[in-house]
């Protein structure tokens, strides 16, 4: 569990974070959405303590990690998997070598046993022949997926993934998605997913956590989204007509009522 | 005031390099890839520049020595102390500041933009540890030897210009270099180069792990580490020369 408590955060004079506070569970995905700019990128860093928070406090199961040392820090981080939103692949080092980096660095492991986890965690991703490729060879979705599967490779305890299907086409979307939910149930990951994709905020969110200008504009469920009153909210979530219908049909099998402006009768046959 | 802080931030990092590796043997490997990337990057151009300067050395020093009571073997002899003293270990340094250093300066900037120190750091490694120890201890390493060779092809340098004009035969010029010949400049020039290894490479890397910004500044940060490891190195040449000649 990672407890997100009033963090402020601005650089010179331009707050960017401004008293967010949020508790993400264990076992369940984590959602930051925002339009760009609003902050979600900062806040993760500040989460992971990439940026130093101006005030206010991050706790990683009860322990605060805003008040430990750099050695209790590393240790930390060696639960800590993290897809960065450029990926961030080590361009000197092949696919292949990227994803066993974590690996080589700490386990003892021989390199069969290795090897046997990186091709099991490339295939989760979807990604198969591009193991001698460079980073600089593959497309912005394939490096992305690389990279998720670089941050998963070990297991880790805690999951951040910072915008992992933008750039993907809406089927490697879903799967990708799908793969992260799958990982965080079975090794009840706590995963922190920064996105403005609004399918995977409808299949993966258990924990929404909307940012507007840098500040908590509303907070709940998958589940409650839909019915949310919260104007912006509804402005950025549901933005085009298509959505808009979505939506309604998602009240409609939760609720059996459809808002009563719609009148379902009107619908063309074909 | 910014270079005080400058200053701060770099004893900050060499003070952070210092920690216990998280695995040994992927240290030893970075070392080993560093040692290659410096030692045998820059062997081509330390070779040629060396073999020029000699050979230069000697066609100038005997355009100066026209009395004929000065006996050619001294053309040799001047020849051997310029490039141990002198040419040999601060010229080819300056050569590779700009060569490894900017090599350093730009792989760790280019790093630092694309985020993977962080990735690294988010992994739990001392990036400082694990990517800026392995660059200095391996300048340490091959810069001293590439300005061996540099002596040696210096002088075979001098000695194939210095035939080739007809300036002296190959026996006066081996017999010059016999002559007065002082091993403690050959120390002197060790110590310059172990100073001026650190210097390249650890201003190398300060700059380009503290890029802030983009693409753009990656050449800056550069391009300011070759600028500040030049001048460095020719002052740390005053001062140890005036300490130790
Ligand atoms: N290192 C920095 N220095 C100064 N300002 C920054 C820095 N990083 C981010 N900002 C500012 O903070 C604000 C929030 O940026 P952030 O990257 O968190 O947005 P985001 O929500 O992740 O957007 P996107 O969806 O486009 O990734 C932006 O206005 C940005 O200009
Ligand atoms: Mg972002």
């Amino acid at each position: 569990m990672i407890e997100v408590k009033n963090i402020r955060k601005s650089f010179g004079d331009k707050i960017v974070i401004n008293n967010v506070s949020a508790t993400m569970k264990a076992g369940q995905c984590n959602l930051i959405i925002g339009s760009s700019g609003s902050g979600k990128t900062v806040l993760m860093k500040c989460m992971v303590g990439l940026f130093e928070p101006d005030s206010g406090e991050i706790l990683y199961n009860g322990h605060s990690f805003t008040e430990m040392g750099v050695e209790e820090r590393t240790e930390v981080r060696k639960e800590i998997g993290m897809l960065f939103q450029g990926s961030a692949l080590f361009d000197s080092q092949t696919v292949e070598q990227n994803v066993m980096f974590p690996l080589d660095m700490f386990t003892k492991w021989t390199q069969q046993k290795k090897q046997e986890r990186v091709n099991e965690v490339l295939a989760r991703v979807n990604i198969t022949d591009a193991n001698k490729k460079y980073p600089a060879e593959l497309s912005g979705g394939m490096k992305k997926r690389v990279a998720l599967a670089r941050a998963i490779v070990l297991n880790p305890k805690y999951l951040f993934c910072d915008e992992p299907n933008s750039g993907l086409d809406p089927q490697t979307s879903l799967v990708i998605d799908k793969l992260i939910q799958e990982i965080t149930k079975e090794y009840n990951i706590t995963t922190v997913v920064n996105t403005h994709d609004m399918n995977s905020v409808m299949e993966i969110g258990n924990y929404i956590l909307y940012m507007y200008q840098g500040n908590k504009e509303w907070e709940g469920s998958n589940k409650e989204i839909i019915f949310s009153k919260n104007e912006r909210l509804n402005q950025f979530i549901f933005a085009s007509e298509f959505l808009q219908d979505a939506k309604e049909m998602r009240m409609l099998e939760e609720t059996g009522r459809i808002p009563h402006h719609r009148n379902i009768g009107d619908t063309p046959q074909s | 005031m910014t270079i005080f802080t400058d200053i701060g931030q770099y004893l900050l990092m060499i003070k952070g390099m210092f920690s216990k590796p998280e695995n040994g043997k992927m240290y030893w490997k970075e070392f080993i890839h560093q040692c290659s990337e410096i030692g045998i990057g820059s062997l081509g151009i330390v070779a040629i520049i060396s073999v020029f300067i000699g050979a230069v050395s000697t066609i100038q020093t005997a355009y100066q020595l026209v009395s004929p009571l000065i006996p050619p073997s001294t053309i040799a002899q001047i020849v051997r102390d310029t490039v141990i003293l002198e040419f040999a270990p601060t010229l080819v340094c300056i050569v590779l500041a700009g060569v490894a250093g900017s090599r350093i300066a730009s792989e760790l900037g280019n790093m630092r933009v694309s985020e993977q120190i962080d990735a690294l750091e988010i992994m739990g490694i001392n990036t400082k540890a694990y990517l800026i120890m392995p660059k200095i201890i391996g300048s340490l390493l091959m810069i001293p030897l590439l300005v061996v060779i540099s002596m040696a092809l210096g002088i075979w340098g001098g000695r194939l210009a210095g035939t080739a004009a007809k300036i002296l035969s190959a026996s006066e010029y081996d017999k010059g270099l016999l002559e007065a010949f002082r091993p403690y400049n050959v120390i002197f020039a060790l110590i310059k180069s172990y100073f001026f290894a650190f210097i390249i490479s650890s201003i190398a890397a300060f700059y380009g792990y503290y890029v802030k910004g983009g693409a753009l500044e990656i050449g800056r940060a550069s391009t300011k580490a070759v600028v500040v490891s030049c001048i460095l190195i020719l002052f740390a040449d005053y001062v140890l020369s005036a300490l130790l000649l």
